[in-house]
């Protein structure tokens, strides 16, 4: 399978005004790095209001003015400048953004779904494919004519994954696509990125929703406190976690409520409290004493990647 | 103590059928309860009733005999599942939580609140900061029954165990009643001594 996207040690910051003209730099992602091929669902989880939607934000430029992003984002191994991605969003890559509030209020779903056309044959085109993506999806003509507020939850969501795949993407980023849906449309909607992995397309699901995550993605990066600091595969999220590497994810799955509701103390720190060494190292119980200043990187293990010393090769158990 | 709900029913006033009806419930302090049901079931709506917000119901509720009080303090708190919803922005935590009660140094490290967090904005700290906030405000002394609201929904699994735990642990000590509504049944199934299904009782 090809390598669609390449995401490498991607930092956001914002300039922000602290008191008069004093400004300071927030940093919201510190290092940032995962990878997608075609036909695979790579989960990126993390807490509500860590900044994961800014990942997908910087994938299609869209970040705000105030923002500075530094590494690379590459896909299919050409880094991608602004132009590149003004280029890409809405052709190869899709967006699939988090609720209805994103579509115009005032124009009606076919319309806004086809999107600016050059001429009348053009849209008649484009209108019979979109007919056709919306008919696979079960949204029936009077679909066409309604606008926004006239859609129910379940159907909005129909609505925005089909718009998404109007263009044939080869690649799509969900942006929390679960929240605020009762378990059969969540059920449902898990169901269409299947089906989008079956034919091919990779996709970007980004989530807090440790469940929706597990039932559908291959791999699952794990984001904390502004780092990326494991990519598991599906099946490690079994038995009593074993094969999990970072202590985060550990204490992360068994903390569910099937899985021993396992207590664990301590905070993500906040940003702009991001600490030197490894972000975990105030709640971790096998670190080293070098994670204090020492920041670890991204190890690769083949399929999966942990940033903890612990799996650095010719490391020491224990302290 | 008893918070009873008698033939509770209720619809919304442009609506033509009704959301909630006939609806007999009694909670005590000596179990946890889960109440468990679908989005847009009415599960919300219930709460707001039981805990006095909602006052347009055909019906009665009552908390040890009497009606509930529709001035002063109430005595049955209801905690959401946005606590950035409930907070004045432009106040910090500290005022937040003071329009309360002044919470006590070892309630606080016992909800894992930094002291750093006190003189900060609701926007400046996550979900899973402020609910723990949000949780602590509605444990003022006079407090006697907690309705939780989905509160643990939006937050990560690690900190939902946080909270749970700190406030199992006062609803215990000071003898309090405690409803978990939630629709994730391992979590109702985990910390619950009994589960009550909307669909059940409501009479729609």
């Amino acid at each position: 399978m090809e390598k669609l996207l390449d995401v490498e040690n991607v930092s956001i910051s914002f300039i922000q005004y602290t008191k008069g003209l004093n400004q300071r730099e927030l940093k919201v992602i510190t290092d940032l790095t995962l990878d997608i091929s075609e036909g695979e669902i790579l989960a990126v989880l993390g807490s509500s209001g860590s900044g994961k939607s800014l990942l997908a934000h910087a994938i299609f430029g869209i970040l705000p003015e105030n923002a500075n992003l530094n590494g690379k984002i590459k896909y299919k191994g050409k880094e991608l400048s602004q132009e590149d991605k003004e280029e890409l969003r809405g052709n190869e890559i899709a967006l699939i953004p988090q609720s209805v509030n994103f579509l115009d209020p005032l124009m009606k779903i076919s319309d806004q779904a086809i999107g600016h056309t050059e001429n009348d044959a053009e849209k008649k085109e484009k209108k019979i494919k979109q007919r056709e993506i919306f008919e696979h999806y079960n949204l029936g003509p009077e679909v066409d004519e309604m606008y926004p507020f006239q859609l129910s939850g379940g159907m909005a969501r129909r609505v925005l994954v089909s718009t998404a795949l109007l263009s044939d993407p080869k690649l799509v980023v969900a942006d929390e696509p679960t929240p605020g849906l009762d378990e059969k449309t969540v059920h449902e909607t898990l169901n269409h990125f299947k089906h989008m992995k079956d034919n091919g397309v990779g996709v970007l699901l980004i989530t807090h929703d440790i469940h929706a995550a597990l039932e559908i993605a291959d791999r699952i990066g794990i984001f904390y406190s502004g780092y990326v600091i494991e990519i598991a595969e599906n099946k490690d999220f079994s038995g009593d976690g074993e094969n999990l590497l970072h202590p985060y994810t550990k204490a992360l799955y068994k903390a569910l409520p099937a899985n021993g509701f396992e207590l664990t103390k301590g905070h993500q720190p906040l940003h702009g409290e991001i600490p030197k060494g490894c972000p975990y190292y105030d709640r971790c119980e096998m670190r080293f004493d070098r994670c204090r200043d020492e920041r670890p990187e991204l190890i690769d293990l083949g399929n999966k990647k942990v940033r903890c010393f612990k799996y650095e090769e010719g490391a020491e158990d224990g302290t | 103590m008893e918070l009873k709900a008698t033939n509770i029913s209720f619809k919304y006033p442009t609506a033509k059928n009704y959301l909630l009806k006939d609806i007999n419930l009694t909670l005590d302090n000596n179990k946890i309860m889960g109440l468990i049901g679908d989005s847009g079931s009415g599960k919300s709506t219930l709460c707001k009733i039981l805990s006095g917000y909602v006052t347009n119901y055909e019906g009665a509720v009552t908390f040890d005999g009497k009606a509930l009080p529709n001035k002063g303090f109430k005595s049955i708190q209801l905690i959401y599942q946005h606590p950035e919803k409930v907070m004045n922005p432009k106040w910090k935590m500290e005022q937040v939580l003071k329009e309360s009660w002044d919470v006590p140094d070892d309630i606080l490290n016992e909800f894992g609140i930094q002291k750093s967090w006190l003189t900060r904005f609701p926007q400046e700290l996550s979900g899973g900061e402020l609910q723990r906030f949000s949780v602590l405000r509605s444990l003022n002394p006079k407090t006697k029954f907690l309705i939780a609201d989905e509160m643990t929904t939006m937050l990560d699994a690690i900190t939902q165990v946080q909270i749970l735990d700190s406030v199992l642990k006062v609803v215990k000590q000071r003898k309090m009643g405690f409803l978990l509504v939630s629709h994730d049944m391992d979590l109702v199934d985990t910390i619950c001594d009994d589960k009550i299904y909307l669909k059940d009782i409501n009479g729609v």
